[in-house]
């Protein structure tokens, strides 16, 4: 009796992602549970890609080529969820795609090692959250491990613009220049520092905002380890 | 008999649910305006146009023409105060708006110092399209001056400051950005000539005074003293025959001036700055079209709110 009593408030105070007010139609829900699952399994493909092409080389560098097409593929295909996701698809290919001497870069490395933890559990979760049936260590995973993965992507990102600065520079890609015939012109050189720029007030952002998801969602862990 | 009973009014801050203020012997016929005047009494630094009184902390704003003895109180009333912040009236808005890019843009046409490579400093374009284009960008601004102050009639009293800052950044900013483009001393000149200048002049001409004249056609509609409201028609001047087909053809006007400055100019950050005015407009003007389709009956359906027969 106390354990079903238990059971509903936990499920009363658990409940984020799939907003039981109104839930979606049954349509809806199958689309977005392949979506996810798709989703689940691209990322856990980009996992499995970078670990064995590790092992076969010894060595961290070139790890890109081993994943590259999947990452296209996987993190274009996110493009059905605008958010936050418009750094990542602009980190790769406006900077990582586009500026070939990049790409042996270990920050690259070090922001898809971030992205694809981030979004194995991310995509779970919500897969999970659809199905109603979401286990508490990945719900924990999702509110505990950005605090690591997000100052970790960020770094990667970041040290990645950084590193194709000096290319862009030289050879004037995606910069149009005066004189021309509708008298325009676009730096991407300065582009990119501003976008370099621009992580200073939004990743701040970003990163409190999951803190005060965490606190709301898994505070009261302390709660239930009283009630028992 | 004293046919006056007086009300009392005790506002409470709508955040901290303190009494802040208590007004007594109100006339219970006091509008909601009169009630911030008399609150402005013990708090000078907050004129009426900064109050917002609610009677739930929750709730709607209170208009300023309610009449208190018309509101579900008692004899004491008690409303929640908002501080809205500094306001501006209208005029002050739209001067502060238009004065930023009439301004801006004569700075880059006279190339001041620190604004173009050094040696450019304080030149003049060889090219006369830039200086017509610098004229009708000034008489674009100036219009809408003289607009603001002597034809414009406003509604609400006021605007918030951070909306007024993020509106002169959006036309300071833009305008800036053109005039560095067109005043350019690598500037090219449109690809046909005079001839594409001067059809784009005439384009500009008509809808400079097209949209004046439903500004005063709109003006005229609301000085009459006709109690009952009605929708714009078309006079006996051919620019406002446009009511014809659209509902907000001022809009469609303005839309038109900036189209015919960027094939003046043919500049391209000129052409988005237009795309990016037309989708407010268009968006303000579907607003406006929906109003006056629901409000009067017999709107005539062949108008659209922008764009004749498309939008």
């Amino acid at each position: 009796m106390s354990a079903a009593a238990a059971g509903t408030s936990k499920a009363a105070h658990g409940d984020v992602a799939p907003k039981k007010r109104r839930g979606p139609g049954a349509l809806a829900t199958a689309y977005l549970v392949i979506y996810n699952v798709v989703m689940t399994a691209g990322w856990l493909v980009i996992a499995v890609g970078l670990v064995r092409a590790y092992l076969a080389r010894g060595s961290y560098h070139g790890l890109y080529y081993s994943i590259e097409k999947p990452l296209k593929f996987f993190q274009t295909g996110a493009m059905l969820e605008v958010r936050e996701v418009m750094s990542r698809v602009f980190l790769t290919w406006a900077v990582t795609h586009s500026v070939r001497e990049v790409q042996s870069e270990d920050s690259v490395l070090l922001f898809v090692t971030a992205w694809t933890v981030t979004e194995i559990i991310r995509y779970s979760f919500y897969t999970f959250s659809l199905l109603n049936h979401l286990p508490f260590l990945i719900k924990w995973a999702r509110y505990t491990f950005f605090f690591v993965l997000y100052p970790m992507g960020v770094t990667g990102e970041l040290l990645t613009i950084y590193a194709a600065l000096p290319y862009v520079q030289k050879t004037g890609l995606y910069s149009v220049t005066l004189p021309n015939k509708y008298n325009f012109s676009f730096d991407y050189h300065s582009f990119l520092i501003l976008v370099m720029i621009s992580y200073i007030p939004l990743f701040p952002q970003l990163y409190f905002h999951m803190i005060r998801q965490r606190k709301k969602v898994l505070g009261h862990i302390e709660d239930y380890s009283k009630v028992e | 008999m004293s046919r006056t009973t007086f009300f009392e009014v005790a506002v409470l801050d709508a955040n901290t649910r303190e009494q802040i203020c208590f007004l007594d012997k109100v006339d219970p016929y006091s509008t909601i305006g009169n009630i911030k005047c008399l609150f402005q009494k013990s708090y000078p630094h907050w004129y009426p146009a900064r109050q917002a009184l609610k009677l739930d902390p929750k709730g709607k704003i209170l208009r300023d023409e309610e009449i208190l003895l018309h509101l579900p109180v008692g004899t004491t009333a008690t409303m929640f105060f908002i501080d809205l912040g500094p306001q501006l009236g209208w005029t002050m808005v739209f001067l502060a708006e238009y004065i930023g890019p009439l301004l801006t843009y004569l700075l880059f046409y006279f190339r001041v110092p620190y604004i173009y490579s050094h040696r450019y400093a304080s030149t003049s374009s060889p090219h006369p399209v830039v200086t017509r284009a610098c004229a009708c960008h000034t008489f674009h601004y100036v219009k809408r001056m003289i607009e603001t102050i002597f034809v414009h009639r406003f509604t609400h009293g006021t605007m918030p400051l951070r909306i007024i800052v993020r509106n002169c950044a959006y036309y300071w900013g833009f305008s800036a950005w053109l005039a560095y483009y067109i005043n350019h001393p690598l500037y090219t000149p449109p690809s046909y000539g005079e001839i594409q200048f001067n059809y784009g002049l005439i384009m500009f001409v008509m809808c400079e005074l097209g949209n004046f004249s439903i500004h005063v056609t709109l003006n005229n509609l609301r000085g009459d003293g006709i109690r009952g409201r009605r929708y714009p028609i078309p006079t006996k001047n051919p620019f406002t025959w446009l009511f014809l087909f659209v509902s907000c053809p001022n809009y469609t006007y303005e839309v038109g001036a900036w189209v015919s400055f960027s094939i003046m100019t043919q500049c391209l950050p000129v052409a988005f700055y237009t795309l990016l005015g037309f989708i407010q407009m268009s968006i303000w003007a579907k607003g406006k079209h929906r109003a006056y389709s629901r409000e009067f009956k017999d709107y005539p359906s062949l108008r659209m709110a922008i764009i004749p027969l498309i939008l």
